[in-house]
């Protein structure tokens, strides 16, 4: 039987890999990948519940549809940015990129 | 349903997601970092399958497999240099992230295996689909329509900031 525990050990340990590559990719590419990691993540923990926890209703799975919609839309502004960093930087790499530090 | 072929289904596409997870994290060419994606957003879609949110399964499949990850493609395309494999894709932070990950890892999980859920065992529903499209057209109809706002303006948004001065 495949319980609750299972999809959230899942849901957890996908969330860790996206954080890692956040942590440490240098691409702007890269970076956005990892979070649609974790929001897949997110996403399967929000479907578990909705199934264990309130089967009759589907409050989860709508939220995990919003989700999904937010997503998209980072998804897109995230791309403009990355497309206009490559055009004043020659580059997507975030080490180089550091014009508000100081 | 047969006993043991749910779990087995459980654990190959908990194995997809989690070994492509890997890659999309490790690998050296991003545009193959891009192709892993796609086989992890669909061994999500299978997991939502397990847990019987078909309508979720397609969306994912629509949204991620179909939008998302073919955006990333397009701006891989516009924007690296592929062949260039000498490039460093990690930064120095490598051994830090590790260790950072897996003390979070096992804090989380120890956190959950201590909690004590309310599992529910009503039989659900069988068509997730007609529910969910009830909810969002009544109690949900708010939020829906506010999320398509935010989508228009992420596409307004988009297309002013990429666009040539």
């Amino acid at each position: 039987m495949v319980g609750l525990s299972h999809y959230l050990v899942l849901s957890t340990i996908l969330f860790c890999i996206g954080i890692f590559g956040v942590l440490t990719r240098r691409n702007a590419i890269g970076i956005l990948m990892s979070i649609e990691l974790m929001f897949n993540a997110v996403n399967i923990n929000f479907v578990a519940f909705s199934k264990f926890i309130t089967p009759s209703e589907f409050v989860g799975q709508i939220f995990a549809i919003f989700v999904i919609t937010i997503a998209a839309a980072e998804a897109t502004v995230g791309l403009a940015i990355v497309l206009l960093i490559y055009r004043n930087f020659k580059g997507i790499y975030v080490d180089n990129i550091n014009i508000m530090k100081w | 349903m047969l006993t043991g072929v749910p779990e087995a289904i459980f654990y190959i596409l908990a194995g997809i997601i989690l070994g492509s997870a890997v890659m999309v994290v490790s690998l050296k060419n991003i545009f193959h970092c891009a192709l892993f994606l796609v086989l992890c957003f669909f061994g999500v879609a299978g997991i939502y399958i397990l847990l019987s949110a078909e309508f979720l399964a397609a969306v994912q499949v629509l949204i991620y497999v179909g939008a998302i990850t073919i955006l990333m493609i397009f701006a891989i395309m516009l924007t690296a240099k592929l062949y260039s494999a000498k490039i460093r894709q990690s930064n120095e932070q490598v051994i830090p992230g590790i260790i950072i990950v897996a003390a979070l890892l096992v804090a989380t999980i120890f956190t959950l295996s201590r909690t004590a859920w309310k599992l529910s065992y009503e039989t659900a529903e069988a068509q997730s689909t007609i529910g969910i499209g009830k909810l969002l057209l009544t109690k949900y109809v708010l939020p829906f329509e506010v999320v398509s706002v935010i989508l228009l303006t992420a596409l307004i948004g988009a297309i002013i900031i990429a666009r040539k001065e």
